[in-house]
């Protein structure tokens, strides 16, 4: 337990004498444990690694680190070995004695376990030279690989609590407020309002106390860097909020995370406590007479808790519903007291501000947009993960430098920005820079970062139901045109999706979303027809072929498409019948098989088995 | 007092008003499903959206929460104004097919039912406008119902949908309900009331001998306001 520090000196001094204490020569085997690896079974394999450095005797000589998410999640378990950065990937679970024998002790390179360039064929030794990593800007979330998110050490060796330190003796709250507006800071949670004129905003309310909270509701489908945030460098974190409650003048904040976040919530839990200990939070932070503590409250699984105001109600106890908002939270939040709130990411990037300065971090980015953005990049990609880039970065180089492209040669249809109500983006805008301003413009928005890549496989109706049926199921029910609106909206989509559509149907869609988004109470309701609004702009003709042709040309819904065989192609190898699960699919060796529409189900598995592409989905 | 032009009109009103108030103090309708004088405002209906303009922002607003401001220009029956409003009441109408009030609401209005919108079976005419909920909450203060489940399954009853405990029998929750979903059933001795599942036994006048509320209500009024259960017994006809 570290004794309580008393001054910003006596904070430097101690980052100094953990520093000196590390060797940057001494070898370091870092696995990582976000929870995306750990669904991998790497827990395994670190207790392997354990185990073997001790049987060794070598846990003096060669460092071992858990550490948070590092982003690649696609190629887990992941370890990189330091000084030098070799990276292995899809590491087996009992390769720990191999590593450090080879690699660690003799400098033998593993050659299995190296990342194959799928572009270029070409295998890569650093963790620098992946292509996935190297067209990165990782500022916030580079930090995750660096500490064990267990240690308030490791965070104070990399020079943590410096700005918390340099804010409190140097800077006068108004000072930080100003050097937060001048970065641009937007918050990263949806909205993008600027968080510096928030804080200004709670600071200048009337009304004691003030309370700061941080939304780390996280609920976008297939999103997860708040958590990879928490779960992997939570002291950042509390770093950003100390700091921020210092500018705005409040004691006492909020953590609100998910209770599906277990991990989040025990790193944050043991973070807080490590801060308090060490005279980082509590009273008297650093011995410069401001107090601030924190709290943790779980949410109870509503997507619509992270709206702020239904977050407010969910923290005072009461059902997680919105409220109008003509008055704003940061003069009437939570308990009815001047409430600023930021999300996880957004107080992530206070540190640097101030640390760096707001000329260099607004030397970041677009003219509306400073900064980077980390976002989560799943669906049809080759390298699923985490993504951190500069604001304007264009979707091509997200998609297809960082991202690897689309799997199995198939050919890119479109991206989702902005979780479940955010829109899908058509090929002709991938060179488009990715922004808040530029998302918003093509009907799309940042929303909290995630992107979900979509193939020729997709069909943009069936996307637009998928993403409503969230929004319906998630509607917390208290205003009309949310909760009755965006149902009736997915009973719709449901229709043309089953060969149910009608002439006007579209037409209808567009008038319903534009009444939807005027008379709703909040954002989720007003932001709900985004995905049936943003398929109907770019895919027009996917909904025109559902209603008047009553076909679905992606080849997804089940109503609309029939399997049949091309004889052609056809060799009768019979595993087509022998993976059919209704024995729809029938026919004898070396002779053409037949699909029984009626038994059919289009499972699709046939078509998935055929190795000779003969199965036709029309 | 701030100036503001409602439909064209120009209107003096005090500030801290929201704007349904002003406009009913000066005869504009706007129509309302979730909005009672003796409740704070919800916000939950959407019918009293009107569109306001403040500086260049033009936006859609909910008439019965939004604060009167210097300078601002309201319209109440501007073609936004009205296809939103439309929707709502189209939408109700498919949730509430059996609902007279409903019905005659679209009429006044000149709404149809949208024919795309597949009338719900559930025979159900709660609109949700929470006014029975705020109702037992604020005005009577003892909570005895409230939501369950969310989104379209959400609906109004009492906690676990038992038979509450903290139910004074009071049926304010069923005379402030606008489409009559609420059901309170009463004997035809009036001996007794049923509402929420419980029944409830009526206490008889000590004058004129009629039932006249319940003993569970008399009691809660005995308790809250501080007077003795005896200076309940007499009704308001025989005071």
């Amino acid at each position: 337990m570290m004794s309580k520090i008393k001054s910003f000196d006596e904070l430097k001094s101690v980052q100094e004498r953990l520093k000196a204490g590390r060797d940057p020569k001494k070898p370091c085997i870092t696995v990582c444990v976000g929870t995306g690896c750990l669904a991998y079974g790497t827990q395994k394999l670190v207790d392997n690694f354990r185990e073997e450095l001790a049987k060794r005797n070598l846990a003096d000589k060669i460092d071992f680190r858990t550490t948070g998410c590092h982003g690649f999640c696609e190629r887990g378990p992941m370890v990189v070995i330091s000084p030098e950065k070799v990276f292995y990937q899809r590491v087996g679970l009992a390769d720990a004695g191999e590593i450090i024998d080879k690699t660690v002790l003799t400098g033998e390179i593993i050659d299995r376990l190296l990342y194959v360039d799928p572009a270029t064929g070409v295998k890569v030794v650093h963790e620098d030279d992946v292509p996935f990593y190297k067209k990165q800007t990782r500022l916030v979330f580079g930090l995750n690989s660096k500490v064990d998110p267990e240690s308030l050490d490791d965070y104070l060796a990399i020079g943590g609590y410096s700005a918390l330190g340099k804010a409190l003796t140097g800077m006068k709250p108004e000072a930080i407020i100003q050097e937060v507006i001048k970065a641009n800071l937007r918050g990263r949670g949806g909205g993008g309002f600027p968080a510096g004129w928030k804080w200004d905003a709670t600071r200048k309310a009337a009304g004691d106390p003030k309370y700061i909270i941080c939304n780390a509701d996280e609920g976008d489908p297939g999103a997860y860097m708040d958590r990879s945030l928490l779960e992997g460098n939570p002291h950042l974190v509390l770093e950003g909020m100390i700091i921020g409650a210092f500018a705005i003048g409040s004691s006492q904040g909020y953590i609100y995370a998910r209770n599906e976040y277990p991990l989040a919530i025990k790193n944050i839990t043991r973070a807080i406590k490590q801060a308090r200990e060490a005279g980082l939070l509590g009273e008297n932070i650093l011995g410069s007479g401001f107090s601030f503590d924190l709290k943790i409250n779980r949410g109870g699984g509503a997507f619509v808790c992270g709206e702020s105001s239904a977050l407010f109600a969910s923290l005072e106890g009461r059902a997680g519903e919105p409220r109008a908002k003509y008055i704003h939270a940061t003069d009437k939040g939570l308990y009815d007291k001047p409430t600023n709130l930021n999300n996880v990411e957004t107080w992530a990037n206070v540190p640097f501000i101030i640390e760096r300065g707001a000329d260099w971090y607004a030397s970041i980015g677009t003219a509306g947009s400073k900064g980077t953005k980390i976002f989560s990049l799943v669906g049809k990609i080759n390298n699923t993960g985490l993504v951190e880039v500069p604001m304007g970065t264009k979707l091509r180089e997200i998609v297809f430098d960082i991202g690897g492209g689309i799997p199995g040669g198939k050919k890119f249809k479109a991206i989702q920005t902005g979780g479940p109500s955010g829109g899908c983006i058509p090929e002709k805008y991938l060179d488009m820079g990715v922004d808040f301003d530029e998302l918003t413009k093509i009907g799309s928005m940042m929303g909290s970062g995630g992107m979900i890549v979509m193939d020729e496989d997709n069909c943009m109706v069936d996307v637009a139901k998928y993403f409503t049926n969230f929004l319906v199921s998630e509607s917390c029910g208290k205003c009309v045109p949310c909760r009755e609106g965006v149902r009736r909206m997915r009973d719709i989509l449901l229709d043309i999706t089953e060969g149910r559509g009608r002439e006007g149907d579209v037409e209808l869609l567009e008038k319903m979303a534009t009444a939807i988004i005027d008379g709703s109470l909040c954002a989720l309701g007003s932001s709900a027809p985004n995905p049936v609004l943003s398929t109907i702009r770019y895919f027009r003709d996917e909904y025109e072929a559902h209603i008047k042709g009553k076909r679905c040309p992606a080849g997804v819904c089940k109503a609309l498409i029939t399997y049949s065989i091309d004889p052609e192609k056809c060799t009768g190898c019979t595993l087509c019948a022998k993976v059919c699960p209704t024995k729809a699919a029938t026919g004898v060796k070396k002779e053409v098989h037949t699909i029984d529409p009626a038994k059919c189900t289009r499972c699709g598995a046939c078509r998935e088995s055929c190795k000779f592409d003969s199965i036709i989905v029309r | 007092m701030v100036n503001l032009t409602i439909d064209n009109k120009k209107i003096e009103a005090e500030a801290g008003q929201t704007i349904l108030e002003v406009a009913r103090e000066n005869g504009i309708v706007i129509p309302t499903l979730c909005s009672n004088e003796a409740l704070e405002p919800s916000g939950a209906c959407r019918m009293c959206v009107v569109e306001v303009k403040h500086g260049k922002r033009t936006r859609i607003v909910t008439s019965c929460l939004y604060p009167v401001a210097e300078g601002l220009t309201v319209e109440t029956k501007s073609e936004r104004v009205l296809a939103s409003r439309r929707l709502v009441l189209q939408l109700l109408l498919a949730r509430c097919p059996e609902s007279q009030q409903l019905k005659e609401m679209a009429e006044d209005l000149g709404i149809k039912p949208e024919p795309r919108f597949t009338p719900d079976k559930d025979g159900s005419k709660c609109i949700l406008c929470r006014m029975c909920v705020r109702t037992c909450e604020k005005v009577v203060g003892v909570s005895a119902i409230g939501f369950s489940y969310r989104g379209a399954e959400k609906k109004v009853c009492t906690p676990f949908q038992e038979e509450s405990a903290t139910c004074i029998g009071c049926g304010a929750c069923a005379y402030i309900c606008p489409t009559g979903h609420i059901e309170m059933e009463t004997t035809e001795t009036g001996d007794s009331r049923t509402i929420w599942g419980r029944t409830f036994k009526m206490a008889t006048c000590t004058v004129c001998g009629r039932y006249f509320a319940p003993e569970d209500q008399l009691k809660y009024i005995s308790r809250t306001a501080d007077v003795p259960l005896e200076n309940l017994a007499v009704c308001i006809s025989c005071r």
